[in-house]
């Protein structure tokens, strides 16, 4: 009896199982049998494996040959324990050495002529490999790059079974394929930085600017109603290019996400990086619950809000989603992640954007100014604005309308010269200002003004009775809500993070609360 | 005969040279019946050994034992019951006997000759 181990990771969500591969050869009829719950994908890895082993001058025992898969419980999904597969027939019949392989993690696919491909998730399986106390792991080639991202282990990239069975000690050739691997020319922060647009290229807008400003310096939600063609989408866009570069945990996590969904930003400019550049995602309003949150058939797979991890979510012509895809941002908005719940386990991908909304006043979305162009009928506007259900917009700190520039606004703006500060000017501007936030706020959970709940900013964080009296005021009126009031103070906090101050004085506040809006913010324009 | 027929009778030639050196008394040989063949009977302590025998003259086919497929080895199990029906009706009784049923590679590689042995296949 012949038996030989390897290592694997299984992923559910973010979080890794180390997965024993075990080999039996036993002295019967040649056979192949995987046990230990793999699914279709996985059970076809006998066929590749039997090739990939023949094919890469190595035998394949023509015995009896048993893998098992523990634990059996946890259900495995792909292609990536192809090669952890592989190297346990190999050890177990002597070709390697069984202390080398059982040393490492392995991943990979592989090809029918031994070719060792690339494979999603390496990254995430591999912080769970080091958590597992392993030390070495043996990876794709085209995923070297993304592995060594993991830090406490060391990674080996592989192009060929053959190669790898030379690693464990195999008495076999190899030569290593002459073709060259690719050499990126740009460096990938550059080519991250080359893909995003720049605030500057909005004409006017200088409200619009400074909310978003604000918006990215206190990391606040967003609402922004205005009639089509005011330049919604092109500020929404530009948010994230005023956001910092990511903190290297917040990369590592998001990048993570990526590595995941398989994502054409990991292969191509890529994870091959980390991504320090907050994402900008922007699904479109037929999106259905799946593609938001996460999901899909077997392994689920990251939705795009966590591919918005860490950076901004745009939601354009938020009230034509539909309503089930809307309702199921609540949760994750509250907690910061997504939980899919599956028979197999429970998979988690972290969530934490910033959520952008733009809405167009009422359906046909000429319900500004007085009005008089709008065709739409009451129920209309009604149904429209109804989308966008109290609890979601409780969450947004920030609703902003946005008139279009008119002519003779943009013959003002070339007569004064005027033109906006640069994405990487604000950028600064908004560094520093969360910087000071991340300083008050030390020692709580939190690090952005948007975080901080009620209850601590009513104890901790007070506004002067002074400054705060109209809005007190205003409370005890009852012309705004507690949830508002709490709303006020922590824009007004970041306004004055913004401008350097220590307190939010009493500019701080008005201007808190114009950013704030109307409690109602699609019934604009008939005050 | 035909020359893969020549190398196969070969093979069952030296698969009953190996057992008759272990030991064992060759009972029978290319049993037929309608249902199909046995290659190779053996005897020894008590057990009847029904074997599978097959010749290779190269790995280009792969290896021999991959030739013996799960449905061969059905076809196996019901000979031996065949076999053992017929040798009550000529009067030896099979009674209080074991059963194995074994598989042999013969492997014919520029001259040289490799036996492998399965022992109770299924």
């Amino acid at each position: 009896m012949q038996l030989a181990k390897s290592y694997a990771i299984s992923l559910m969500g973010l979080a890794g199982t180390l997965i024993e591969v075990e080999a039996e050869i036993s002295s019967n009829l040649p056979n192949f049998v995987l046990v230990g719950l793999p699914d279709a994908s996985l059970s076809e890895a006998k066929d590749r494996v039997r090739a990939a082993i023949h094919n890469s001058g190595l035998e394949m025992p023509a015995r009896r040959v048993t893998i098992n898969l523990s634990p059996a419980s946890v259900p495995k999904q792909g292609a990536s324990f192809d090669l952890s597969i592989a190297v346990a027939i190999l050890a177990a019949n002597g070709v390697v050495q069984s202390e080398a392989v059982a040393s490492a993690i392995h991943i990979g696919e592989l090809g029918l002529d031994g070719s060792i491909r690339r494979v999603a998730g390496v990254l995430p399986s591999l912080i769970s490999a080091v958590n597992a106390g392993f030390k070495r792991a043996i990876v794709p080639m085209a995923n070297l790059e993304e592995a060594r991202l993991a830090q406490g282990i060391e990674v080996v990239g592989a192009v060929h079974l053959a190669q790898v069975a030379k690693i464990h000690g195999a008495e076999i050739e190899f030569e290593p394929p002459s073709v060259e691997p690719i050499i990126r020319v740009e460096s990938p922060r550059a080519a991250q930085e080359f893909n995003s647009i720049d605030i500057a290229d909005v004409i006017g807008q200088v409200e619009a600017i400074s909310a978003l400003t604000v918006a990215a310096a206190g990391g606040h939600h967003l609402l922004m109603v205005g009639a089509p063609g005011a330049g919604k989408t092109m500020l929404a866009e530009r948010l994230a290019t005023l956001l910092p570069d990511l903190a290297h945990a917040c990369a590592i996590e998001t990048t993570a996400v990526y590595s995941i969904a398989g994502h054409r930003l990991v292969q191509n400019t890529g994870v091959d990086s980390l991504i320090v550049r907050p994402p900008f995602q922007a699904p479109h309003h037929t999106s259905s619950v799946t593609a938001l949150v996460g999901g899909g058939m077997g392994s689920p797979r990251p939705g795009l809000i966590s591919l918005a991890n860490h950076g901004v979510l745009f939601l354009d012509e938020a009230p034509e989603f539909q309503l089930p895809a809307l309702e199921s941002l609540r949760q994750p908005l509250e907690s910061g992640e997504v939980v899919i719940n599956r028979s197999g386990g429970t998979a988690r991908f972290p969530a934490h954007f910033q959520l952008v909304l733009a809405a167009n006043p009422c359906p046909c979305g000429n319900n500004t100014g007085k009005g008089k162009r709008c065709v739409c009928t009451q129920g209309q506007k009604l149904r429209y604005a109804a989308k966008l259900s109290g609890p979601l917009l409780d969450r947004v700190d920030i609703r902003l309308q946005i008139q279009p520039v008119s002519k003779t606004q943009l013959a003002m703006l070339k007569a004064e010269g005027h033109s906006n500060k640069s994405s990487k000017q604000l950028r600064e501007i908004v560094t520093e200002a969360r910087a000071r936030a991340a300083a008050r706020l030390a020692g709580t959970p939190w690090s952005i003004n948007a975080q901080v709940p009620g209850a601590y900013l009513r104890k901790h964080l007070k506004i002067d009775d002074g400054v705060g009296q109209q809005l007190q005021k205003a409370l005890e009126k009852g012309s705004i809500s507690m949830r508002g009031f709490d709303r006020c103070v922590r824009l007004a906090w970041t306004n004055a993070d913004l401008a350097g101050r220590d307190k939010p004085n009493e500019e701080d506040l008005a201007e808190a609360i114009l950013l704030r809006g109307s409690e109602n913010p699609m019934e604009f324009g008939h005050a | 005969m035909h020359k893969n027929q020549l190398l196969g009778k070969y093979g069952e030639d030296r698969a009953a040279d190996y057992f008759l050196n272990l030991g064992y008394e060759v009972i029978d040989r290319n049993w037929r019946c309608a249902e199909g063949e046995i290659d190779l009977i053996t005897f020894k302590t008590g057990r009847f050994v029904f074997t599978e025998v097959k010749t290779r003259s190269g790995r280009g086919y792969g290896h021999p034992f991959e030739a013996i497929t799960a449905q061969k080895v059905q076809r196996m199990r019901r000979l031996v019951a065949l076999w053992c029906e017929q040798r009550e009706k000529t009067g030896e009784s099979v009674l209080g006997k074991k059963v194995r049923l074994d598989a042999i590679s013969v492997l014919v590689t520029n001259g040289k000759v490799a036996i492998e042995h399965l022992k109770q296949v299924y």
